[in-house]
């Protein structure tokens, strides 16, 4: 089982025991956090899973595909650390990944 | 105690709905009415990733089990909605319990077209909306050399794609003279269409389907008819042509409909206790001037919020930036506002490359645009379509003009 820590905008923390092969996002709705809303089913076709991993994570999480570059573009409140949790799939690698975030979601 | 909200439907739209009255606050009762047996999932793959065998089923659920307990939203599955008792206020279900409700929502979607043609009811023609659907055809594609697809829509292209993906032989067979006539430019239709031939898929313009042929036994699909005695020979038929939405209830209990229920900003039907929301809704939209119904993700989640939020008593006027995606192949198109109604299409970026966006503006103004693997194109112009920005054309056309300059 890998731990996966979600943080919401307020503080509250969500720690879940994520499924490796699925993605951050796809963990969270089965988890229910709250403040991931992937519209579009983690197509990277909407930006509304947009999280802000963790600097000491940003390695293992690897770099954005391009399209994922381009919708981050135009998303909400972008920093140099968010990703859109639909293209980051869990592995065992990422056990202890910590991610953020951000007040409004698109 | 409050009778409480029941919505007819287990789709996005209805779940959208639920879940949106929870976060609002909502205290009563919240019953979902669902005729498929599968608890609500995501359309969108159905065509594409499911079908493809990319995506497993346990992947599909919106939300987990738990979800529906925690949130106390009843989910009746495989269960139908027979009439409306609109002076009762109650909704009465195909085995004959009635539901006493405050606010009904009608989320019930719509019924994957069988065009009226010959043979259409033939043993191996199917249809694609629902997951027993996708199943259906997933399984027929196993042993299948070859599929002929009737409709160069969205579903007909998709499955044309997963199909080829999956190593069958593929005609496609359009009425109109290009693929995705209804909803796209006739650029971007060209496009997909060359796509398309490229990776083998044999693809018919301007050619009318005259029906099902069936095979020696006469009870199994071998094909499709054309004129002139033209015959396609397939295993199996995809029939791709559109979608009927569901508005029997609706109608039935006096509620206008016109291709759709007929709601306002609010979502709500001229019965206020009631409203509709999803692929079934028609409503009119000040953005362009006219009514729409939008079958799409986006419309079925934010028109159900919308819904949610009026029933809470929030002040609520639904009138969306539409938008819609497709993938097929490896290409990821995206298209933001409706493909009509312009008067000067831009172009940015080269289709030979396989990168383009197609800007439609109305009297200068930016009302859609197309965009193929065109993450910033289609980013921006959802923006510019909400602000109502006019661009100079020649600027737009440019790729030393990064998006973000027109936004500014």
């Amino acid at each position: 089982m890998v731990k996966i820590t979600y943080i919401e905008h307020d503080g509250t923390e969500h720690a879940v025991e994520a499924t490796g092969g699925l993605t951050v996002m796809e963990n969270a709705i089965r988890n229910m956090v709250p403040g991931i809303d992937a519209d579009c089913g983690g197509a990277c076709a909407c930006a509304t899973c947009h999280v802000y991993v963790d600097p000491a994570w940003t390695a293992k999480t690897g770099e954005r595909s391009s399209m994922e570059e381009s919708m981050l573009d135009f998303a909400t409140d972008v920093q140099e650390t968010s990703r859109l949790s639909c293209q980051i799939k869990v592995s065992d690698e990422l056990d202890g990944l910590v991610v953020r975030l951000p007040e409004q979601q698109g | 105690m409050s009778a409480g909200v029941v919505i007819v439907g287990g789709g996005q739209a209805g779940l959208s709905a639920a879940a949106e009255l929870r976060k609002r606050g909502h205290e009563g009762p919240i019953t979902m009415v669902c005729d498929e047996p599968a608890p609500p999932y995501q359309r969108p793959p159905l065509s594409k990733a499911y079908l493809s065998g990319e995506l497993p089923a346990d992947r599909l659920w919106l939300k987990p089990e738990a979800f529906y307990e925690t949130a106390r939203i009843d989910l009746k599955l495989a269960t139908r909605a027979q009439a409306i008792d609109r002076s009762g206020r109650s909704l009465i279900l195909s085995n004959g319990e009635r539901l006493a409700y405050d606010h009904l929502i009608l989320a019930p979607g719509g019924q994957a077209k069988r065009p009226p043609l010959p043979g259409v009811n033939l043993k191996g023609v199917h249809v694609l909306r629902t997951l027993a659907q996708a199943d259906a055809l997933s399984d027929a594609l196993k042993g299948a050399k070859k599929i002929a697809i009737l409709g160069a829509g969205y579903i007909g292209l998709e499955v044309a794609a997963s199909a080829r993906k999956r190593g069958l032989e593929v005609t496609v067979v359009e009425a109109a003279d290009r693929p995705m006539a209804r909803t796209a430019s006739p650029l971007l239709g060209g496009f997909f269409g060359s796509v398309h031939r490229g990776y083998g898929v044999e693809l018919m313009v301007s050619t009318p389907c005259l029906g099902v042929v069936p095979d020696t036994t006469g009870s199994r699909a071998a094909g499709l008819e054309l004129p002139e005695g033209e015959r396609i020979e397939a295993d199996l038929v995809l029939l791709a042509t559109g979608l009927t939405p569901d508005i029997a209830l609706a109608e039935a209990a006096g509620l206008a409909c016109e291709d759709g229920i007929l709601v306002d900003h609010q979502a709500r039907t001229e019965d206020e206790a009631i409203y509709a929301i999803g692929d079934v809704a028609r409503f009119h939209s000040p953005r362009y001037g006219r009514s729409i119904r939008l079958e799409s993700v986006q419309n079925a989640i934010e028109q159900g919020k919308a819904a949610a939020q009026a029933i809470m008593g929030m002040d609520v006027s639904y009138d969306p930036v539409p938008w819609f995606w497709s993938d097929q192949y490896a290409l990821k198109l995206q298209i933001a506002g409706l493909v009509d109604g312009a008067d000067q299409l831009v172009r940015r970026g080269d289709p030979e490359e396989g990168r383009f966006a197609i800007f439609h503006l109305k009297e200068g103004r930016v009302v859609a645009c197309e965009a193929v693997d065109s993450g910033p194109e289609y980013m921006a112009a959802q923006r510019m379509i909400e602000r109502g920005v006019t661009p100079d054309p020649e600027r737009l056309r440019s790729l030393d003009v990064a998006m973000r300059e027109f936004l500014a």
